[in-house]
């Protein structure tokens, strides 16, 4: 387990940068980490960001599919906003475990 | 000489070519997949697998239940083969693949070739198959880019870091 400063706080993370305390999520440290994947965070990713984040809470599984049909973005957008590894890069700023989802 | 540099996987080009519920699936998921990993990703289909971009087709695709060993009734239990011939059987068992599917969160054939292309993934159809089923590009769903040759199909698997795979 590692330790990594964003924002002034120490915050713990895994190998790959996934943070493993989603509690010590704050706004601040997503703008950080986002930073580091190269994106700067807009109204409209927070929005993405607070559906990826009740999602997990609830315990349920994200896909493209259903951020596709969450009503907060559409896939193209999606793609748009978190350019790359979108589903991956989004998981990680928002602070939750990288999805284990195939799809 | 040797070089240990390892290539990180830059663009796949996947084929399908067989028309059956889960070799279109197989395709589809390994699609979506790469367009997910940030992969540039070109899909083609052909032959049979013709039959996922045709509107007509595209989501009433079927699994087969003759021919096929790996196929098990609930339980586990060996299917037999004369039992995967008779009427509605391949209908019955073809449902009960959705379900199981749906419950997954795997979308229709139409809307998975939809998110492929929002994350600029492209899809194309083999010209001599098309031609071969007399298919037009009206045929074709909307997201199918292009009706492409063989030469068509190579020239897009330009640069290092390209993978062809064929399901």
């Amino acid at each position: 387990m590692a330790t990594k400063t964003y924002a002034g706080v120490n915050i713990e993370v895994n190998d790959e940068g996934y943070m493993t305390d989603s509690s010590q999520w704050t706004k601040e440290v997503a703008n950080e980490i986002a930073k580091e994947e190269g994106i700067e965070l807009t109204d409209k990713h927070f929005e993405v960001i607070e559906y990826i984040r009740n999602k997990v809470a609830a315990g349920e599984s994200l896909t493209i599919r259903g951020i596709n049909k969450s009503g907060v973005v559409n896939a193209k957008i999606f793609y748009q906003l978190f350019p790359g590894a979108p589903l991956k890069k989004a998981t990680k700023i928002s602070g939750v475990p990288k999805p284990v989802s195939c799809i | 000489m040797e070089n240990d540099e390892k290539y990180k996987l830059k663009k796949v080009l996947i084929i399908c070519s067989k028309g059956t519920l889960e070799d279109v699936y197989a395709a589809l998921v390994m699609g979506n997949g790469a367009v997910m990993e940030g992969i540039e990703t070109k899909m083609f289909f052909t032959f049979f697998g013709l039959d996922a971009i045709t509107k007509k087709y595209m989501n009433k695709l079927h699994t087969s239940t003759v021919g096929n060993p790996s196929m098990r009734m609930p339980g586990g239990l060996a299917f037999p083969t004369m039992l995967g011939g008779l009427p509605g059987v391949e209908a019955g068992v073809t449902s009960m693949m959705k379900k199981e599917m749906e419950k997954l969160d795997m979308p229709p054939v139409d809307e998975f070739l939809e998110l492929i292309e929002a994350g600029g993934g492209e899809i194309f159809a083999c010209k001599l198959a098309a031609d071969m089923f007399k298919l037009k590009k009206e045929d074709f769903h909307e997201t199918v880019k292009d009706i492409i040759t063989v030469g068509d199909l190579y020239a897009l698997c330009d640069g290092p870091g390209t993978q062809i795979i064929f399901t």
